[in-house]
């Protein structure tokens, strides 16, 4: 059992990695779920978008990959954060934020970012320079430590969230739409900005997580289907709605994913993944980790 | 037996009859594409029994139309069973599965059961790929010559003449009409609109609405499989393209166009649909995008597609 130790190790690490990005993802699908009521099936898109804003900053930013990789992690999400603010505004707002329209019209979004992007980026996969190369060696094998930073950033900006929610007063005016959408809108709170802003934060979450994965992954037209669907996994898996659930759960999730599809192939992994969500949603819709929530 | 709505029926009779003379009319290829149209629209018809007459919005039917191409196709792959029988194992392998996703998906609701719906679908089509060395993955499989005509009382009919697959597709898409109108305007059909428009009114009135459901989703599944063994036969190619995401959309998309809860609109939604694109893939690749903003903009400005809105301004019969 010696030879296995690496292996269980390298996994682990990958696992983790792809926890942390699928944990800043996923929290965008929850908060958007949790506070607005509807799902966005264009999520993904933002994801993709935000990776291949990362690679147009690398184009057009000269000088140190650092650089144009700070630039994109602040640029990137804004420019996402404005188009979903705008999707917003012209469509779901105008379908009163109905759970089916919103579905049907989130659809529609993700084939016209999706062709758009095909149309201008094209179809080749775009690899983009770590900010920095540095390799931490284990006995075994060295490991990125590019992809740790992942890591460290993803805990930070999920620490940032949650103070956010918790302590400041958007969190609460948030959460305060979230409890109850027409006693918060007889309290003064304007609901319909809550709204909007919320689906501009659950899109850069899903961008932010573009820009940091696409050192380690190439930007491609079609990235976002994966992380759509482990983001749904988690959410579902962790409780709609609610935010420590889906921590939870993408860490469940982003470990075991790495560690079936380094034993199995990825596609076994995936036929796992979208057989849980559906049979989670039937039996136990309140999610694994999740109290029976406030629909 | 009363008969009800007989303008409806009258109009079905036309419709069917027009399409009959269409094939002497038009060129050689656009009777292919209305070969096309025809099945496909058997499979928005299966749809649009489930989405507009029982208001259940399901994102997943390509699972169905996969069911009946694969356990039609792979029949007469493997075993080289005729082609009428393979027909047969495809409605039935659809009506097994629609059932069993149906018991499941119909425990959850609206959102849930969008989600639910989609990831069996995945799943499906995740499964295709898994099992490439039997289904032949992406790539396909394309059908051998000898499962490319049959013999029916007599006859041999060929599968690769196209008077004789618009024919046969124009036969199923009249038996499925016929089967269709008697289930919507009947007192089944007056069932599933019921569940549609007020579904705890119809429980308090003594029904079961999960049983009811499960009708509607069954008939839907198997009728939506029927276009699938039909086109995996009739085209003698099965591959995965037709268990994804896509083709589960573009039956949404064709009721959506033609008219939710109207008998003809998924008729007319296909055929509009099937010919912008046809028109558009030759001018780009991305032509999807064209999917993209009608998704949006039916959804925002014409939620009742064409028939229904012609139903509610001026035929109040066209249901």
């Amino acid at each position: 059992m010696m030879d296995l130790a690496p292996y269980l190790l390298l996994a682990g690490l990958e696992g983790l990695v792809m926890a942390s990005v699928l944990m800043l993802t996923a929290l965008g699908l929850s908060l958007v779920f949790g506070v607005m009521r509807v799902v966005n099936v264009a999520h993904g898109e933002f994801y993709m978008l935000g990776a291949v804003g990362a690679w147009a900053c690398a184009q057009f930013v000269p000088g140190h990959p650092a650089l144009a990789f700070c630039v994109a992690l602040v640029v990137a999400p804004l420019l996402v954060g404005m188009l979903a603010y705008l999707a917003d505004w012209a469509i779901l707002k105008r379908i009163n934020y109905d759970p089916e329209g919103t579905i049907v019209s989130t659809i529609g979004m993700l084939y016209i970012i999706q062709q758009l992007t095909l149309m201008s980026f094209g179809p080749d996969a775009r690899a983009v320079d770590a900010p920095f190369y540095y390799t931490i060696r284990t006995p075994w094998f060295g490991y990125s430590s590019y992809k740790l930073f992942t890591v460290v950033m993803a805990l930070v900006l999920v620490a940032g969230l949650w103070v956010m929610l918790k302590r400041s007063k958007w969190g609460l005016v948030m959460r305060a739409t979230q409890f109850d959408r027409e006693t918060a809108q007889n309290f003064g709170i304007p609901v319909n900005r809550v709204y909007s802003i919320v689906f501009a934060i659950g899109a850069m979450l899903a961008a932010i997580g573009g820009v940091l994965v696409v050192p380690n992954q190439q930007a491609h037209y079609l990235m976002g289907g994966d992380p759509l669907l482990l983001s749904f996994v988690v959410v579902i898996v962790g409780g709609l709605g609610s935010i420590p659930g889906t921590i939870a759960a993408a860490i469940l999730i982003g470990m075991s994913d790495g560690l079936l599809s380094v034993f199995f192939s990825p596609t076994a992994a995936k036929i796992f993944s979208t057989l849980l969500v559906a049979f989670v949603l039937v039996f136990k819709p309140e999610g694994l980790f999740g109290r029976s929530n406030r629909v | 037996m009363t008969l009800h709505n007989g303008k409806l029926l009258a109009l079905c009779v036309v419709t069917v009859i027009v399409l009959f003379v269409l094939q002497f009319v038009l060129p050689p290829y656009l009777t292919l594409a209305l070969t096309r149209i025809l099945i496909l629209s058997v499979f928005a018809m299966g749809y649009n029994m489930l989405m507009g007459y029982t208001g259940l919005l399901s994102l997943g039917h390509a699972m169905f139309f996969a069911a009946g191409l694969y356990a039609a196709g792979l029949s007469t792959y493997y075993w080289g069973v005729t082609l009428p029988v393979a027909f047969l194992l495809g409605i039935i392998g659809a009506f097994a599965v629609s059932l069993v996703i149906g018991l499941l998906a119909l425990r959850t609701q609206a959102v849930s059961f969008m989600i639910v719906t989609l990831m069996f679908a995945q799943a499906g089509y995740l499964m295709t790929l898994q099992f490439t060395s039997i289904t032949g993955g992406d790539q396909g499989l394309t059908l051998p010559t000898d499962a490319r005509s049959f013999g029916l009382f007599g006859f041999v009919v060929d599968m690769t003449s196209d008077t004789a697959r618009f024919n046969l597709a124009l036969l199923i898409f009249t038996v499925v009409l016929g089967v269709l109108f008697a289930i919507t305007q009947g007192p089944l059909g007056r069932l599933f609109v019921a569940v549609r428009e007020n579904e705890p009114r119809t429980q308090m009135l003594g029904f079961d609405t999960y049983a009811i459901k499960l009708t509607a989703f069954t008939v839907s599944g198997t009728i939506s499989g029927t276009a699938g063994a039909l086109y995996g036969l009739m085209f003698g190619y099965i591959g995965s393209s037709f268990a994804g995401f896509q083709n589960s959309i573009e039956a949404l998309l064709y009721t959506l166009i033609g008219g939710p809860g109207t008998l003809l609109g998924p008729l007319l939604g296909t055929a509009v649909m099937t010919m912008l694109i046809d028109r558009l893939s030759g001018i780009t690749t991305a032509y999807l995008i064209v999917i993209g903003v009608l998704l949006i903009v039916v959804n925002l400005w014409f939620p009742k597609g064409i028939l229904g809105t012609i139903r509610d301004r001026w035929l109040g019969w066209l249901k």
